[in-house]
């Protein structure tokens, strides 16, 4: 299994690592999701850490969550951001490497299958 | 064949995939039963896999490593929970060391495969691979995240390292 990780590592989360790159790449970014880590903020007060207005902030929340970085919950008119490096998003991106894993079997054993209804010499 | 339902269940740490092949339940049954037929589609062909024993009865033990490019071999282990050919069959599913001795540190996965004969021909096969707990799932995400996200987590290291100094 280890091997099948590392394989579908190499292709599946290469873009999720590139999201996740690309949302490190910015030094506002990297400081957003300290602060997240750290504690849950609302938009409005992560905005005023910043010289640039809100809108571009919660830009910037955006490609963090994009990247599955953070995560936003609504609470009453404010929106709250958490840094997000929780069990739930292990265990998904698990599973994905598990059905990664498992559909190419299957389309191994398909051609297997399909060989021997085509004429093949497959025992 | 055709992959039709995939359902992955993060909170019961299952995964379930459920694909039509195109043959006789018996013959569907041979791709498990038989230790060549095994061998053809458990790796990938980069990690072909040599099946060593094959003993798909209640206990019995099925031991195969896989070779790869750079003739690296990796070892792993079922061991038979239950089966009832040609429909059913449940195993766990470890790691083993180089001589081929499980490996009781890493953890394992139980897989269940059901076979059903499907109406107008063909058959209906279900796998579904459950992790024993988080821990240990978590144990093989950490695994797997050795290259592509290991690099973005050292980042992330690097930054919140950063972050402890500055905030």
């Amino acid at each position: 299994m280890l091997i099948y990780n590392r394989m579908v590592v190499d292709t599946l989360a290469d873009e999720q690592a590139d999201r996740v790159f690309h949302a490190l790449a910015d030094a506002t970014r990297r400081d957003i999701l300290v602060r997240t880590l750290a504690g849950q903020h609302s938009v409005s007060a992560l905005a005023r850490h910043y010289p640039m207005s809100f809108a571009a902030v919660q830009k910037h929340v955006a490609v963090l969550e994009g990247a599955g970085l953070v995560i936003k919950q609504r609470k009453g008119r404010e929106q709250l951001v958490r840094g997000k490096v929780d069990t739930m998003q292990k265990a998904t991106r698990l599973l994905e490497q598990l059905e990664a894993i498992w559909t190419d079997r299957i389309d191994r054993m398909g051609d297997m299958l399909a060989g021997e209804r085509n004429g093949g010499t497959t025992p | 064949m055709t992959v039709t339902s995939i359902r992955k269940d993060p909170e019961a740490l299952t995964m379930t995939i459920t694909a039509e092949l195109g043959a006789t339940i018996e013959r569907a049954w041979q791709l498990w039963a038989d230790p060549r037929q095994l061998e053809r589609w458990w790796g990938p062909p980069t990690y072909p896999a040599t099946v060593v024993d094959h003993d798909l009865a209640p206990g019995g033990k099925v031991t195969y490593f896989m070779t790869g490019p750079e003739g690296d071999q990796h070892h792993g282990w079922w061991e038979v929970l239950a089966v009832d050919p040609p429909k059913r069959l449940e195993l766990k599913d470890g790691f083993a060391d180089d001589s081929g001795t499980p490996n009781d540190a890493m953890p394992v996965t139980i897989t269940v495969v059901t076979l059903a004969e499907r109406d107008g021909g063909g058959t209906v096969m279900a796998i579904e691979s459950r992790f024993p707990s988080l821990a240990a799932m978590e144990q093989l995400v950490s695994m797997g995240m050795e290259e592509g996200m290991a690099a973005a987590m050292g980042q992330i290291d690097a930054i919140l390292a950063e972050g402890a100094t500055t905030l």
